[in-house]
């Protein structure tokens, strides 16, 4: 069973400057959503509200039914899979103890079969590339062996913070496909940081546009084509749109 | 990183600068002879100065006390006159050689008044009371010689410059270039005095350790020394000294300094010390010296022979044959033969040094990486302790073991800790920005998987961290074992005993007997930790991937080229 992840009017200022303005945030069990917006739009302050890695000022942040705010962070951590934009693997680990990480920080010494799962699951045959250390992976086979560790603690619900963001086309579209099979094979609740629309509409079933730490929109992508809440929201359609028709057209 | 490499360059200059005594292979003997006729509960510690006549006084001493069944220990070639003199008074050591003039001037820091300068009685009577009065100690009676300081030149200058006087070389000698011992240099009754009462001035003053300072003379690189009326070496090199025409200098009676607990407790070491009194004049001191400096004599047995000369001892068939071989080893004038023939001297030394590094090594290891670990939990506060630790390290070795005489002593203690603050900086700087620069993605991922900070320190920073640390404690114990030679300095013992001793005696093969095995460790030391390094280095660095941090490998031989 997957779990529900919500935001109530949360607010968060960090060195003086406000974050969180009021955010409320509604995740349904096993869907995936999406937070869009520019450099210091709050997508990350939010994501991280989740796994407490951030204690906001003020709101409350709900996973299931429970307040994370009376969990041990620790043991919330183990249950939510976590894949940041560089991967974030231990260098001196090999891939399979990495994908392992969450069972063997729980006290597993062997976490060999749901390891070998969650790899299979992302594409990367454990017969290739178990032994090997991160540095002798390429990028995408980084972040998708990080896509792996995120699963394989049997965990309900990932933050994914721009994990595709920094690859190049060919890789972030293996990745792309990745996530999709593990979509099928997983039940899992998601929140995508990214600010690639395109990835928005692709990966998720709803978003989030965040603007200054307020929610500008929220909705599924056919809501925001159609009824754009703002000017702002607008202009982001219109940019990504542009940038489509001048690859279609380049083609 | 340079910062080390001059650290190094430092020490092995300041070896250079260095002259001290040794223990002698032959101390063991008498010692062992002597158990069965032990009165006394407690050995008499028997010091000197580093330089040569200190040296076979306090042989003198020692030998005269053995004689008489009482077990001694040797310490010899205690730093200069502030460590000699700190452990007397703190009753690390019991005795050791000063001279009367040092001691109103350096000690008492009393002026030489007229009356002082016409009347060498009343200069010791004045100078036994205050030293009593004052600090505790005691003044034995005089020996019988005096040995000034001696204003030197070489033939040919003072016959160019018609140089008799000081005051000649004050008026004729501006285009001179000095060559002093630092203590001279900074002593009332040396250099300060000197430009005050004669007004002399020289081209340029250089500080140089006793050893090199006679032969930059003669060989010119300096034209002016100071020099003490019963060296050798004076004669050796055909020097002129030069008279004190305005009687600046203070007579320097050689008399037994020793210690409040001796003085008062132990009135047969006295009685026993005191019989040599008036026994020594110039003429057997100077014979004494020219044989160890010049002749390359061992100071045991010169030191016997003055005693068989006076009459204290009877001439030993044992030790006779012991000083055959020695003198055999010194004539030949073959390195490898001294260096086999000394194996057995060699080892002790080498494992001591051994012992006295990794000691203060792993005492560091056990403080500094701990620390290095808490720096980064609170980094405001890293930045001060590891500046601290940084500002420790400027302090000169010889300064830091000054310091530490009162609380430690003389001996293995001092050494160690002076070893051990040297060793603390390398390894913490080098775990907390080890520990601090660990992967910062990884460690943020683990911790939002739910990595415990214990968890985070022991499998993430930690492992990552080890080349740095090793890396750290591989700096740290080059650095040791290149500044534990300087432990001779406090009776630590070591391969800085012989490095010392030959310095004081201008004896090349000695010093080699030192230098090269504490070059070899250097570079052993290096390159085992340097394996230690590769083998613990995290899984991913193992597996022909550029190695991470290959740290200083040519510090080895820095220290070991510059330590010749």
């Amino acid at each position: 069973m997957s779990l529900s992840l919500s935001a109530r009017e949360v607010r968060h200022s960090h060195g003086g400057v406000l974050a969180l303005d009021d955010v409320s945030l509604d995740v349904n069990a096993g869907s995936i959503t999406a937070l869009v917006g520019e450099s210091g739009s709050g997508k990350t302050t939010l994501l991280k509200t989740f796994n407490r890695m951030i204690d906001p000022d003020a709101g409350s942040v709900w996973v299931g039914d429970v307040d994370v705010r009376d969990t041990d962070p620790v043991a919330l951590r183990r249950r939510i899979g976590y894949v940041p934009q560089h991967g974030g693997l231990l260098p001196h680990w090999t891939v399979h103890r990495n994908v392992a990480l969450v069972p063997r920080l729980a006290g597993a010494n062997e976490a060999g079969d749901a390891a070998d799962a969650a790899l299979l699951l992302v594409g990367l045959d454990p017969a290739r590339f178990a032994s090997r250390y991160p540095h002798e992976l390429s990028g995408g086979q980084r972040q998708r062996a990080a896509l792996a560790r995120s699963l394989a603690g049997k965990q309900q619900v990932i933050l994914l913070d721009e994990p595709f963001g920094a690859l190049d086309a060919i890789s972030r579209a293996e990745s792309h496909e990745a996530f999709e099979r593990v979509r099928l094979a997983r039940a899992f609740t998601g929140i995508l940081v990214t600010h690639d629309l395109s990835e928005a509409a692709r990966l998720a079933d709803r978003v989030v546009v965040l603007r200054g730490g307020r929610v500008e929109q929220a909705g599924t992508m056919a809501d925001l084509r159609q009824r754009p809440a703002t000017d702002y929201v607008e202009n982001l359609l219109a940019r990504a749109v542009a940038a489509h028709a001048s690859l279609v057209g380049a083609r | 990183m340079t910062a080390h490499r001059v650290r190094v360059i430092a020490y092995a200059s300041l070896l250079i600068s260095l002259a001290a005594n040794t223990h002698l292979a032959a101390q063991g003997a008498p010692a062992t002879a002597s158990i069965a006729r032990q009165r006394l509960d407690s050995p008499i510690v028997v010091a000197s100065k580093p330089f040569g006549e200190s040296y076979l006084l306090a042989e003198l001493f020692s030998q005269v006390l053995e004689a008489r069944g009482r077990a001694v220990v040797r310490r010899p070639g205690l730093g200069a006159t502030e460590i000699a003199f700190g452990a007397l008074r703190t009753g690390a050591i019991d005795v050791y050689p000063e001279y009367t003039g040092t001691g109103l001037i350096a000690i008492l820091r009393d002026s030489l008044t007229p009356e002082l300068r016409r009347n060498r009685n009343a200069l010791f009577a004045h100078l036994a009371r205050e030293s009593t009065t004052r600090f505790g100690v005691a003044w034995l009676p005089p020996l019988g010689f005096a040995n000034g300081y001696a204003i030197a030149v070489r033939r040919e200058t003072a016959t160019r410059l018609s140089l008799r006087t000081i005051s000649d070389l004050a008026n004729r000698g501006r285009a001179l270039r000095a060559g002093f011992t630092a203590d001279f240099i900074g002593r009332p009754d040396g250099l300060v005095g000197l430009r005050r009462i004669y007004g002399l001035a020289l081209s340029s003053v250089r500080p140089l350790a006793p050893a090199v300072k006679y032969s930059a003379l003669a060989s010119g690189a300096v034209d002016v020394i100071d020099g003490y009326a019963t060296d050798g070496l004076l004669e050796k090199f055909d020097l002129i000294t030069l008279t004190d025409d305005l009687n600046f200098f203070p007579p320097y009676d050689a008399a037994p300094l020793v210690s409040r607990r001796m003085a008062e407790r132990d009135s047969d070491a006295v009685a026993v010390l005191s019989s040599l009194a008036g026994r020594v004049d110039e003429r057997m001191m100077r014979t004494a010296n020219r044989r160890v400096e010049v002749d390359g004599a061992d100071v045991t047995s010169v030191a016997r022979g003055m005693l068989m000369e006076l009459g204290v001892l009877a001439p030993l068939a044992a030790g006779a044959r012991v000083d055959a071989r020695d003198s055999t080893a010194r004539a030949s004038g073959n390195v490898m033969h001294y260096l086999w023939a000394q194996r057995a001297t060699i080892r002790d030394q080498a494992i001591r040094h051994i012992a006295l590094v990794a000691a203060a090594l792993l005492a560091a290891i056990v403080v500094a990486i701990p620390l290095g670990v808490l720096l980064e939990r609170s980094r405001r506060m890293a930045e001060w302790v590891v500046g601290g630790l940084g500002v420790l390290q400027t302090i000169p070795s010889i300064a830091l073991l000054a310091f530490m005489i009162p609380w430690l002593g003389v001996g293995v203690w001092p050494a160690l800790v002076a070893l051990w603050v040297y060793a603390l900086y390398p390894i913490a700087r080098n775990t907390y920005s080890g520990v601090r620069d660990a992967d910062p993605d990884a460690v943020a991922a683990c911790e939002a998987m739910g990595a415990t900070p214990a968890q985070r320190l022991l499998r993430v920073r930690l492992p990552l961290a080890a080349p740095a640390i090793m890396a750290g404690v591989r700096t740290a114990a080059v650095i040791t074992v290149g500044a534990a030679t300087l432990a001779a300095f406090i009776g630590a013992g070591g391969l800085g005993d012989p490095i010392v001793t030959g310095l004081a005696l201008a004896d090349s093969r000695m010093v080699l007997s030192g230098a090269v095995p504490a070059a070899g460790l250097a570079i052993v030391v290096d390159a085992v930790l340097g394996w230690i390094e590769r083998k613990i280095a995290p899984a991913h660095l193992q597996r022909g991937t550029p190695r991470g941090r290959r740290v200083l490998p040519s510090r080895a031989t820095t220290s070991a080229s510059s330590a010749h």
